[in-house]
């Protein structure tokens, strides 16, 4: 992808990001990451229904890579099945650590294909999928799954 | 100034983070590398040339930093890991067996961590009760503002001499005196002040002060805590075993050696505290008082410059010392800070373990710069340039 797009749907998502709210209903799963290293700091909001992703915010502090991966993240996650979700979460995995990975099932977060290139910066992209990750863990230790 | 003395001191290497800690002059590293070449030893144990070569280094040391600060003797001088350590020893070693139940301790909420979290853990443990002394508009503590919390049951006041992120310079003698005058202690963070001005310990009356070598161009691992001493003749160990005891039998008879020894159980940082000692020497030949001048000439034309840089607050333009924290117009901190760092220049973005502050700054997050002696007037020009240039900041950081 061309760098100019990639950085201007950072952008995009930076100064307007999608969902960017504090959700604290019961019904929402809270799972909050930061990275040690630095200031970035969010909290992703999942609301997980008959086994699927039903709805999803987040909110917190962060640089222009956390904000905008994890309000692509976001939009990206909405209606997925909790199978679908850890498969995505695998697959960006994938392809932030440079392995082989299927690009159908990142959407725009293909933005981020060379982000390790930048070591400092890895863990700002990783911050949105380690959040949605711990959702998934609280939800599977019996958390909140709406029937 | 003096750069040539710095190998960090690199032409494209602009180091604005002195705050966190400092660079350290050849002086420092060759006293570090002479002991580790020509006369390690262990301290207070040999009985041969080279262990006494080594004792009477680190001995020296004391009364070296005696002298800086001013204190009255150098048994008042403990060596501690750094300024974190010799806080926890005076509030958990000391304030544990002083402070009773419902006593007040007067903080702000500017501290570092270090002059907080004690002193929290301590208001859980035993129940005194830890007070935020309220800062003006410009982010300062004033005597009126101390005299406004301060009860009959006020017992500590305990404040950093400058601020880690604002850098204002508290009015600590006049501090002290209202404090002394109403049998409360004073406690004093002095990781950012000592380094940067003349500190006096008998002027200002400071019961405890506490101070890193790593911010004042000395090795890290090593601090100071001053105590008087008659503070440190009921304070009890923070840490036991070697070195600090002088027998102990299996009937559990057991003596403690003499205040300040008592205070340095386990072989000590003897490498960092010899380093400290070079330091300090490093500073007294070119004055503490000449380069606070520089600091504070750099400071006023830092902030005028960052005034023609548009998209540029700064928050603490009313203090005097060379911290200065500042943000870009809707950019967040550490966005700013890698920017800058694509050109070589080093600051810090965060809260700089001062999360409180937010509260009374409305901004969780900023770039801090802070100066010190080897800073110069050219590298703030370049500073402003790459800053007069942010406009395609994410051009170059994403």
């Amino acid at each position: 992808m061309d760098s100019n797009i990639k950085r201007e749907l950072m952008i995009e998502n930076f100064e307007n990001p999608f969902h960017k709210e504090s959700k604290n209903g019961k019904e929402f799963i809270k799972a909050n990451t930061y990275n040690a290293s630095c200031i970035d700091n969010i909290d992703l909001y999942v609301r997980i229904k008959d086994g699927k992703i039903y709805d999803a915010y987040f909110d917190g502090e962060a640089c222009a890579i956390t904000i905008s991966a994890t309000s692509l993240m976001v939009k990206k996650i909405i209606g997925m099945t909790l199978q679908e979700a850890r498969n995505f979460i695998t697959e960006y995995y994938h392809m932030v650590n440079f392995e082989n990975y299927d690009k159908t099932k990142l959407g725009n977060l293909l933005i981020y294909e060379d982000i390790a290139k930048q070591p400092s910066r890895k863990k700002c992209a990783l911050l949105p999928v380690q959040a949605l990750e711990k959702s998934l863990e609280i939800c599977e230790e019996g958390g909140k799954n709406d029937k | 100034m003096n750069r040539e003395d710095f190998l960090m001191c690199k032409d494209a290497l602009i180091y604005l983070d002195n705050g966190a800690t400092t660079f350290k002059p050849k002086q420092v590293i060759n006293k570090v590398v002479d002991y580790y070449t020509k006369y390690t030893a262990n301290c207070h144990r040999g009985d041969y040339d080279i262990s006494q070569k080594v004792d009477f280094e680190y001995e020296s040391t004391r009364e070296v930093v005696r002298k800086f600060i001013n204190a009255d003797s150098r048994e008042e001088i403990i060596f501690t890991s750094g300024t974190t350590e010799s806080l926890n020893m005076i509030i958990f070693s000391f304030m544990r067996h002083y402070l009773k139940k419902g006593d007040e301790v007067l903080i702000t909420k500017a501290e570092h961590a270090s002059n907080v979290l004690p002193w929290f853990e301590l208001e859980k443990e035993m129940g005194i009760v830890v007070k935020f002394i309220p800062l003006t508009r410009d982010y300062k503590v004033t005597l009126d503002n101390v005299k406004a919390v301060t009860t009959n049951k006020t017992k500590v006041i305990s404040l950093a001499y400058i601020t880690n992120v604002i850098g204002d310079v508290r009015p600590i003698k006049e501090i002290s005196e209202f404090a002394h005058q109403n049998n409360i202690l004073l406690c004093v963070d002095g990781a950012q002040s000592v380094p940067h001005m003349k500190t006096d310990v008998l002027r200002d009356d400071i019961d405890f002060l506490a101070f890193s070598a790593h911010k004042m161009l000395g090795p890290t691992g090593v601090g100071i805590l001053y105590a008087k001493k008659k503070f440190l003749e009921v304070m009890p160990p923070f840490k036991y075993g070697g070195g600090m005891n002088i027998k102990f039998e299996s009937t559990k008879e057991l003596e403690y050696k003499e205040v300040p020894l008592r205070f340095e159980a386990g072989t000590q940082n003897i490498a960092g505290v010899l380093g400290l000692k070079a330091a300090i020497e490093y500073i007294e030949s070119i004055g503490i008082e000449k380069i606070r001048e520089h600091e504070i000439k750099l400071r006023e034309y830092l902030i005028k410059r960052l005034k023609e840089v548009s998209n540029v607050t700064v928050y603490n333009e009313a203090s005097e010392s060379g911290i200065v924290i500042f943000n870009l117009d809707k950019i967040f901190a550490e966005d700013t800070a890698n920017y800058l760092n694509h050109y070589h220049i080093c600051v810090r973005a965060g809260n700089h373990c001062t999360k409180m502050i937010k509260d009374d700054l409305g901004v969780k997050n900023t770039c801090r710069i802070s100066l010190y002696l080897y800073n110069t007037f050219e590298e703030i020009d370049k500073l402003i340039d790459v800053l007069k240039n942010s406009k395609n900041i994410y051009d170059i950081i994403l």
